[in-house]
């Protein structure tokens, strides 16, 4: 397993260097620099810019020193918010981000795995039905509709629940984590129902009925196992989506987060911070995968043998 | 000698063809799918035919009206510039489905291309082909669509290129494991023995066999691309004005959703409405066309 894990990390390296290879030359031919901004400046202000940030050098030197600096974890200044480090940035958003991440997450496991095993013991019934025609509407329910809608519902005509801010009132955690959970309860339930399906139909658990076991003992104590491994295995992917969300529910819920930034930093063509964010995200994204196919495989033993097998 | 080949050619030919006639008889008992199939009818010629039938020209103004609520002369009502929302929502489905469809073909054409060969040749093209495969699927995808629009400007064909190039990986790795089962396969040793050329067995077994998932994983694909657009329009990264598409409508919707809430809620029916009908054909299809992966 550990050796799996260092297999993993080793491999995650190449992809990284990809990743900030790619940004960077991208954000490099961008057409306009970063400082040709909608005012006249005199040419000697942009030249003192350029040399303050380096820009002068040629482009491979500018790689190469960024490429020291990020295995440094330094990501540099930011382009816009003159004084401040990206790392600063990223340190001040990063905490809400998590925190929104983790309650939407919260909701999505909870009532994914809920409505899943709920509709997998009896297929093809209401008890089925409703659940998964409620999981395919939630699909089809984009987070920057869904949003506006509840804002609308619970904020203004019902005035139950603020409507923007991150922990300033309270209550106002509740309607954007419940926009990002969504989606993510719904493809959980699916994939939940699915895999509940597959396992319920195997020896293993006709030999606990027959052995005379209760049927909650049954599924919460053999069926879930196996059943959720794909809800796991989706975790890392979730993840990555919710990342994504976040952009669309903190501009919607106006939250200080890292989301909110990268939009930002996109329309003000905050290069270094662009940059710096997507080298960070990616980071993030290959943990969390490799994090999710672990537990996947801790759980489901044919795997776990696998790999002992390999190695 | 020659009479026993020809009869199973034959065989093989009627067998092939009610598979179609199978999954045709399994849809058509399916509702929801039937639904989604007239919903996507609908929505394909409406968007075609949208200058003629459209009630009013796209670029109608009535600042004097500005907006009102849905009535007979302006059946979803007006926005803030007096524009006719039914002709705003008929014009934006327009690009939000050519997005969907464009964006669709693009990463259709990439991943059937790569998977086909990956499969096809196996060993070490297979090997290395798939690790880039499995490289890409590692990388923040929404995060680098983001990035891309912003480097090369808000531009219509760079969208689909980007999306469709983020789309492929999946289909890839469906043909790429569909050929590789099937080169496999009994009937294809037989067809191999039978003397037939490397193309006739692609042609007549390979293709045919592989097409069921790929239309199944086709059909969602193109709601997830349009879910994307939708996605990148409401950022203000995606489509732009004088363009419009579902997304943006629902963005301007947004900011004035207090004051006039259709002009939030019509776009956000469409969307949701044509996602829903083609989520629920895809699923429909997929139970219909590929016996393994039916849902129970």
């Amino acid at each position: 397993m550990i050796k799996f894990a260092l297999g993993r990390l080793l491999q995650a390296i190449p992809v990284l260097l990809v990743v900030i290879t790619a940004t960077f030359f991208l954000v490099h031919s961008a057409p306009g620099g970063p400082f040709s901004a909608d005012k006249a400046v005199p040419p000697e202000v942009i030249k003192a810019l350029e040399a303050q940030y380096n820009l002068d050098q040629p482009v491979w030197q500018q790689y190469f020193n960024y490429l020291g600096d990020v295995v440094k974890g330094d990501f540099g200044p930011s382009f816009k918010y003159s004084g401040r480090t990206v790392n600063e940035l990223i340190a001040a958003g990063l905490p809400t981000t998590a925190e929104l991440a983790f309650y939407a997450m919260l909701i999505a496991v909870g009532i994914g795995v809920l409505a899943g095993v709920t509709a997998s013991l009896r297929p093809n019934t209401m008890q089925d039905y409703v659940p998964m025609t409620a999981a395919m509407i939630g699909i089809c329910m984009p987070s920057f509709l869904l949003g506006p809608l509840l804002v609308l519902v619970f904020g203004i005509y019902l005035d139950w629940l603020p409507i923007s801010g991150w922990g300033d009132i309270p209550g106002d955690k509740i309607l954007p984590s419940i926009t990002l959970g969504t989606g993510y309860a719904a493809y959980i339930a699916r994939l939940s129902r699915g895999g509940m399906l597959e396992v319920l139909s195997q020896d293993y658990i006709r030999t606990a009925r027959a052995k005379g076991l209760s049927e909650p003992l049954i599924i919460i104590k053999h069926a879930l196992r196996g059943g959720l491994i794909p809800v796991v295995a989706f975790l890392g992917p979730a993840f990555a989506g919710l990342l994504g969300g976040s952009f669309v529910v903190e501009t919607i819920f106006q939250i200080p987060g890292l989301g909110r930034f990268y939009v930002q930093a996109a329309f003000n063509r905050d290069y270094t911070l662009i940059l710096g964010m997507t080298v960070f995200f990616s980071t993030l994204i290959i943990v969390f995968n490799l994090l999710s196919d672990m537990l996947a495989i801790w759980l489901n033993p044919k795997l776990r043998q696998e790999i002992r097998g390999t190695k | 000698m020659a009479e026993p080949v020809k009869d199973m050619t034959k065989e093989f030919e009627e067998h092939g063809s009610s598979l179609w006639k199978d999954a045709w008889i399994k849809l058509r008992k399916n509702h929801m799918a039937l639904f989604g199939l007239s919903v996507l009818v609908i929505l394909i010629f409406s968007s075609l035919l949208t200058p003629w039938i459209a009630p009013y020209s796209y670029e109608a103004q009535n600042l004097d009206l500005g907006a009102t609520a849905p009535s007979m002369a302006h059946w979803l009502g007006t926005d803030i510039f007096g524009r006719d929302m039914l002709t705003r929502i008929m014009y934006g489905g327009r690009v939000s489905l050519m997005v969907g469809f464009i964006a669709t073909a693009v990463a259709l054409v990439i991943g059937i291309l790569w998977g086909a060969t990956a499969g096809f040749f196996g060993g070490r093209i297979d090997a290395l082909m798939m690790r880039i495969v499995d490289i890409l699927y590692a990388l923040p995808f929404m995060i680098f669509i983001v990035l891309l629009m912003v480097v090369f400007g808000r531009n219509i064909l760079l969208l689909f290129l980007a999306i469709g190039a983020v789309e492929w990986l999946t289909m890839a790795r469906i043909v790429r494991g569909q050929v590789m089962a099937l080169r496999n396969l009994e009937f294809v040793e037989a067809a191999n023995s039978l003397g037939l050329s490397q193309w006739t067995i692609i042609r007549r077994h390979i293709i045919p066999n592989t097409l069921g998932p790929v239309i199944v994983y086709t059909t969602l694909t193109i709601p997830s691309v349009m879910l994307l657009e939708a996605f990148l329009s409401f950022l203000g990264l995606g489509i732009q004005p004088p363009e419009s598409s579902w997304g943006l409508l629902i963005n301007y919707g947004v900011e004035t959703m207090e004051e006039y809430p259709w002009l939030l809620m019509f776009p956000g029916i469409a969307l949701s409405l044509t996602l829903f009908a083609l989520n629920f054909l895809g699923d429909g299809l997929r139970d219909a066309l590929d016996p393994r992966t039916s849902k129970d």
